[in-house]
């Protein structure tokens, strides 16, 4: 066994066994929803149930009921499209490019970093498929042989690379979390009582044991997904970013898209992590693995995605004023400057400012301060891609095309669905599933367990054996 | 009649992962053979002691991932090159290499897939993983915070191996019946 220096902090509090992480972690599972838990999964599920009136009314009349137009035929869909893929991109960003580099803190946020990937890809993929308008011929994204003639679909579009890759980033992160979560639900298995709760967590344990060959398996199979994910979380956001950076759009056409869009996806991402592990860490009581310094790492995570991407805006301004096209140079300055200033001024201070702060310990080691902050910058993603997809629409090429983009009801109605939607899978996911992954979490206490540690630090005091030479 | 062996079934059943393993060496070097061991986590280090070969599941994936940017590429030549080559923005797709950097993302997507889902189902299937299968570990409490060395023996190493796994410090040593084996010949 390897001990670890001393100057690193704990990142398990306390004194801690075995038995005690298990029943830390497992107990919410076991015990009764708190008042609160009830009270917020009843507004999330009338938030949903909005948001699928919205869209009923959406399948049942038309696309014409969004705020789209002739001009603007890309708006809130495709905004809130990015925003929600982008931030699913730290789960994967958190469970597989940390595991890659041996990141142990990322151990206590794995879990619901990973599950808030598939629920916002679920959100994500609400948008694309009712933009189409028909919702019941989606199957015609797929390469199907085609009935209605003998076309294929287009292997040269990015809008075709997207549907592979999100459906591809989705099923992986599937099973990139239940293979997981497999050792954890046999945990709950071996402790349950009840019989029907056994038997269910029987069913979704799959016999799991623990035995040597399987956790030996179990680990390659993790260290190989995840060094299938990292490339492929790259990719999938750069595939979304193409969706515009392919097209002749001043605004759009421009070939640093993709960095930027993944450490968009990053930033906000983390923010969106941030919010829900603060939350999770005081309902179900976590302080002890959901550390101030697991915070405190994700804000750095932030400082620096946040800085690629204020870089990314400013290179952006300079390189349209550079190339000299004064296509391109309207584009911007109608950003910055146009009818949708107020979108880009809060893009910038959301974005740009305020991640900055992070660089003060005593801003990115405050709970409170790092809550606002991470919905703050949540905010200001969001409106990064509003910025770059509604502003450039509305004034194109042919003034005669120029026009202003309001959402209706029903676009609100959407976007706060999904919201709602999310909120309701991820408080039924804290509920029944561990939010921490216990099992893997054990591997780690003897190396960073705070009482651990101290007595390794102990030891070390004693006057070292003498050696007879 | 097929000639029988009896085997007791001995749990060893420690509190912590570092007797454990001296367990496992102790009784690796008597030349006592360890059936298995059940962990709440991966033990590093583990698996050459017990005699655990390194598994070749990352070949299978990789395996996956050619028949994925295979079957891709297949799949892309014949719809966009040998049955319909569509003619996009002028830009007709008369053969694969024409068009490669636009079929790059997919060919990529379609390897992850393939990889990443054939060598998960191999996994499960390999440990016989599925859903409401009946639970491998025999004891309960090795999923919390208990570590087992799972023994079949004959009656002579039995009593050997059982010495070896309390001096190593085991916090219970439990006899589960025994097992008639069927030999070879």
């Amino acid at each position: 066994m390897h001990s670890e220096s001393q100057i690193r902090e704990p990142l398990i509090l306390g004194h801690k066994t075995y038995a005690q992480i298990t029943d830390d972690i497992i107990r919410p599972v076991e015990g009764k929803a708190n008042k609160y838990w009830y009270i917020l999964f009843t507004i999330a599920c009338l938030t949903f149930l909005w948001g699928l009136g919205c869209l009923s009314y959406t399948v049942g009349v038309g696309i014409g009921v969004w705020g789209s137009n002739n001009g603007v035929d890309w708006a809130w869909d495709i905004t809130n499209f990015v925003w929600w893929i982008g931030i699913g991109h730290a789960g994967t960003l958190i469970s597989a490019v940390l595991l890659l580099f041996r990141q142990k803190w990322r151990l206590g946020i794995n879990r619901s970093a990973e599950a808030m990937t598939i629920f916002a890809v679920m959100c994500a993929a609400i948008f694309v498929l009712f933009h189409t308008g028909r919702v019941w011929l989606d199957y015609m994204l797929f390469p199907l042989p085609n009935q209605f003639g003998s076309l294929w679909p287009n292997f040269n579009s990015p809008l075709l690379w997207d549907v592979f890759a999100v459906s591809t980033y989705f099923t992986i992160s599937c099973v990139f979390w239940y293979i997981g979560l497999i050792p954890d639900f046999g945990t709950i298995r071996d402790r349950a009582i009840n019989p029907m709760v056994k038997k269910a967590y029987n069913l979704l344990a799959f016999g799991w044991g623990g035995s040597a060959r399987h956790w030996s398996r179990f680990e390659e199979v993790s260290l190989v997904l995840a060094g299938l994910s990292t490339p492929l979380v790259f990719s999938v956001h750069s595939i979304v970013s193409f969706d515009f950076a392919t097209s002749i759009l001043p605004g759009w056409h421009t070939t640093i898209f993709p960095p930027y869009f993944v450490s968009g996806a990053v930033f906000s991402g983390f923010a969106m992590v941030l919010t829900l592990m603060l939350i999770v860490r005081k309902v179900y009581n976590l302080q002890a693995y959901i550390t101030v310094k697991h915070v405190e790492y994700m804000n750095i995570v932030i400082i620096v995605t946040g800085s690629i991407v204020g870089v990314a805006y400013l290179t952006e301004l300079f390189i349209s004023w550079y190339g000299g096209v004064e296509f391109e140079q309207y584009a911007f300055l109608n950003r910055a400057t146009g009818p949708y200033w107020w979108a880009y001024a809060a893009m910038m201070t959301c974005n740009v400012v305020s991640p900055q702060l992070f660089w003060f310990k005593k801003i990115r080691t405050s709970l409170v301060a790092t809550f606002i902050l991470s919905i703050v910058v949540n905010i200001g993603m969001w409106f990064e891609r509003f910025v770059i997809i509604v502003p450039t629409l509305c004034r194109t090429f042919l003034p005669s095309t120029w026009n202003m983009y309001h959402p209706t009801f029903v676009d609100i109605g959407i976007f706060t669905g999904t919201i709602g939607m999310f909120f309701t899978f991820f408080l039924l996911f804290s509920r029944f599933f561990p939010v921490i992954a216990q099992a893997e979490l054990k591997t780690i206490l003897k190396i960073s367990g705070e009482s651990q540690k101290k007595e390794v630090a102990e030891h070390a005091h004693e006057p070292a054996p003498t050696h007879a030479h | 009649m097929a000639a029988t062996i009896s085997k007791q079934i001995i749990h060893g059943i420690y509190d912590d992962e570092v007797p454990l393993l001296e367990a496992c060496k102790k009784l690796k070097s008597a030349g006592i053979k360890i059936k298995d061991v059940f962990t709440p986590f991966p033990i590093h280090g583990i698996d050459p002691i017990i005699g655990v070969p390194r598994t070749r599941l990352a070949i299978c994936a990789f395996i996956y991932g050619l028949t994925g940017l295979g079957l891709a590429t297949l799949m892309m030549w014949y719809m966009m090159v040998s049955d319909w080559p569509t003619d996009v923005g002028g830009k007709p797709n008369w053969a694969y290499y024409f068009n490669i950097p636009a079929f790059i993302p997919i060919s990529f997507e379609s390897t992850v897939f393939c990889a990443g889902h054939g060598m998960a189902l191999t996994y499960l299937l390999r440990c016989m993983l599925v859903p409401g299968a009946r639970a491998k570990n025999p004891d309960p409490r090795t999923t919390n915070d208990k570590f087992m060395i799972y023994l079949e023996l004959n009656d002579e190493q039995a009593h050997k191996a059982e010495a070896l796994l309390r001096e190593a410090g085991a916090s219970e040593i439990n006899h589960k019946g025994t097992i008639t084996e069927k030999l070879p010949y």
